[in-house]
């Protein structure tokens, strides 16, 4: 079986569209609404989901993700309950790929074996490790690609070509734009750099691109998908699932992502 | 992890290796944000290093603005009340702000210099590390902010103050458990967005390579005059180092000098809060397990699925619950010996060495001494013991007093 994630991107390519990618932390306000979570943002029409791993100390995170990944671990939620949250979700759907996102100790105390074979059993297709540069990636990446998982690499506005060549050498799944220099939920992207930097990271490589970090709005949505394969909107939707706290379909967490996802037209 | 059957064999002053590998710890576990930030720092301290302009200028400050060397005193009473072996005090805490943190700041603001980066952050824990860093933006006129967890502000009010007559912004940290992990969680993330135009000092020898690196070379000073100052004052080396452990950097620097050394023995005393058995301690060493955090692979304290757990010590400056990864390979060859203090014995020696020496240590190095005195005593009276006196006890007399029941105002 591909990958879901090459399936889908080839899918959406076919029929000329471009990708939703969301995110949220598994097991904010609980494990059980994550899971309805879920299914309410493939009805709303996400393409790939990110699941957050919560950890103790998120460095690359602002306050949202900060605060909902402390409410996420108050509440127990565990790699391994997270894992067996996607083997749930994943008996009736067998499509949407499943991203997990987060920092590398939970993973390594794991164990990268079991890790890379639980995550692979229970239907996650991609992980992205904020902390692990392609220098100390290469134990996981080998087992995980073994394992069909994609190791996402990620690019920043300060990687220079030289840089660009490492971080492709390996990379697969998909190339992860990180637009702004900062953490996760700032303000401010700005539309003539995500253009010029789409169009250099095109001319060396033929991986989808997603852009995440600062989209906010269906207006961000769009126009990150002018240049982008797919854009990535995290805090925005893990504010509103705090504010919200009732997920069922027609409910406002619904509408915002419908909104969101509305703007696939290219 | 084939070098760690043979630790004498190793030339110590060969790591870390150019990825900042200390054996399998230490390396570079960043957002791939920072990687430019980290070459570019790793280049540009290359290429100084063995500048000859550079070394004279961090030399020239070491002499006449932190009034280095510091002394190596032999505490001869204490020696004597002890009963064992002699006992010799680094003292750090003669150097200008009150604490080892400055040698490093002086050599990292230098590199900041050299950067052209007009503002500098910093995460502190006690405060010293914040002070040096205030003190040096001051001297230099560069922007600074202290990033500093809410109940470390509480704990080390007289640091606040000074780092803001200093001139320095205070950045109360309120995430977490709202102490030095915090702290630097927060100043990383500061640094992340704003790197085009910040220098980031870190104040231990944790982090991304080339902290680890660079902050140890430049702690180093300290042992280096303690290795002069033992062969002038006893004719000999000494025959045991002590230091205390918090992130590392006070004791790596005194021990670095001397780990080729082989008949030196080593010990880096970690805080055990309430008790290592009790598990409310901040002893990574003594009871944690290799991870990754803060940019490096070392000994964490963590439960069963890899988060972080809150530390627990009566001293802020060791209230950390990572360690530099070079102390975490050292504990591995078996080159130092890593043991803990209790809260109780850190304080008992806090006022042992200040009515029998009249010098007032800080909590952190108070419990390297409390070791250094069990060790002494089990020692013959013609050995020699050098502890690392790291920092003065100013900053801690409010928490004394709260517990003595007596209100400073």
């Amino acid at each position: 079986m591909t990958n879901r994630i090459d399936n889908t991107f080839s899918v959406l390519k076919e029929k000329n569209r471009k990708a939703l990618i969301t995110f949220v932390t598994v097991g904010d306000p609980s494990i059980e609404d994550t899971h309805k979570i879920m299914n309410l943002l493939v009805d709303a029409g996400v393409d790939i989901i990110e699941l957050g791993i919560p950890f103790s100390d998120p460095i690359a995170d602002g306050t949202t993700i900060q605060s909902a990944s402390q409410r996420a671990l108050a509440n127990g939620t565990t790699l391994k309950s997270i894992l067996s949250l996607v083997t749930r979700f994943r008996k009736n759907n067998k499509h949407t790929p499943i991203v997990l996102m987060g920092y590398y100790n939970p993973v390594f105390r794991h164990g990268i074996e079991s890790f890379c074979s639980d995550a692979t059993n229970a239907g996650v297709d991609g992980l992205i490790i904020v902390d692990l540069p392609p220098e100390e990636d290469s134990l996981l990446r080998t087992i995980a690609n073994k394992d069909d998982l994609h190791l996402v690499r990620l690019v920043t506005p300060t990687t220079d070509e030289e840089r660009l060549s490492i971080i492709l050498d390996g990379a697969t799944g998909f190339l992860y734009y990180v637009s702004i220099n900062g953490i996760t939920g700032m303000q401010v992207i700005d539309e003539k750099t995500i253009e010029e930097r789409i169009n250099f990271l095109r001319q060396k490589t033929d991986l989808p691109i997603a852009v995440g970090f600062g989209i906010k709005s269906s207006e961000d949505v769009r126009m990150i998908q002018k240049y982008a394969d797919a854009a990535v909107v995290g805090s925005a939707l893990v504010k509103k699932i705090e504010e919200i706290g009732e997920f069922h379909k027609e409910g406002e967490l619904f509408n915002f992502v419908r909104d969101l996802s509305e703007t696939h037209v290219p | 992890m084939n070098d760690l059957t043979n630790s004498a064999d190793i030339d110590y002053s060969c790591f870390p290796d150019d990825r900042g590998h200390f054996g399998i710890y230490g390396g570079r576990f960043v957002s791939e944000t920072l990687i430019f930030a980290l070459d570019e720092l790793a280049e540009m301290y290359q290429r100084l290093k063995d500048d000859p302009g550079f070394q004279a200028e961090f030399d020239k400050d070491m002499a006449h603005y932190i009034g280095r060397p510091s002394p190596l005193y032999h505490a001869e009473r204490w020696s004597q009340r002890v009963g064992g072996a002699q006992l010799y005090l680094k003292r750090e805490d003669l150097n200008h702000t009150g604490a080892h943190k400055v040698n490093n700041t002086i050599g990292q603001a230098l590199l900041a210099k050299y950067s052209g980066k007009k503002r500098i952050i910093a995460e502190t824990g006690a405060g010293q590390h914040g002070v040096a860093s205030a003190t040096v933006a001051a001297r230099l006129g560069l922007e600074c902010e202290v990033f500093m967890g809410e109940e470390d502000v509480r704990r080390q009010s007289l640091n606040v103050y000074r780092m803001k007559l200093l001139g320095a912004t205070v950045n109360e940290v309120q995430s977490g458990t709202r102490t030095l992990k915090d702290a630097m969680n927060e100043a990383m993330r500061d640094w992340v967005t704003n790197v085009d135009d910040t220098f980031y000092i870190i104040g231990t020898v944790a982090g991304p390579h080339p902290y680890p690196q660079l902050v140890r070379d430049f702690q180093s000073i300290i042992g280096r005059e303690a290795r002069e100052q033992c062969l002038a004052q006893i004719g000999r080396l000494p025959d045991v180092l002590v230091a205390c452990v918090g992130g590392g950097s006070n004791a790596i620097g005194l021990f670095h000098p001397f780990l080729n050394d082989e008949n030196v023995a080593m010990y880096g005393v970690e805080a055990g809060g309430e008790g290592v058995e009790t598990g409310r301690h901040a002893a990574p060493l003594s009871d944690g397990i290799p991870g990754v955090l803060h940019g490096n692979r070392t000994y964490l304290m963590e439960d069963q699925n890899g988060q972080i757990i809150e530390t627990h010590s009566i001293s802020a400056g060791l209230d950390y619950p990572g360690v530099g990864p070079e102390h975490s390979w050292l504990k591995d060859l078996g080159r130092v010996n890593y043991v803990a203090v209790n809260d109780d014995e850190a304080l008992a020696a806090f006022r042992e060495l200040t009515l029998i020496e009249g010098i007032m240590p800080a909590l952190e190095s108070s419990h390297a001494l409390a070791y250094a005195k069990k060790l002494a005593q089990s020692m013959s009276s013609d050995r020699s013991l050098v502890v690392n006196l790291s920092g003065r006890g100013d900053k801690d007399i409010l928490t004394i007093a709260a517990m003595d029941g007596i209100k400073v105002s």
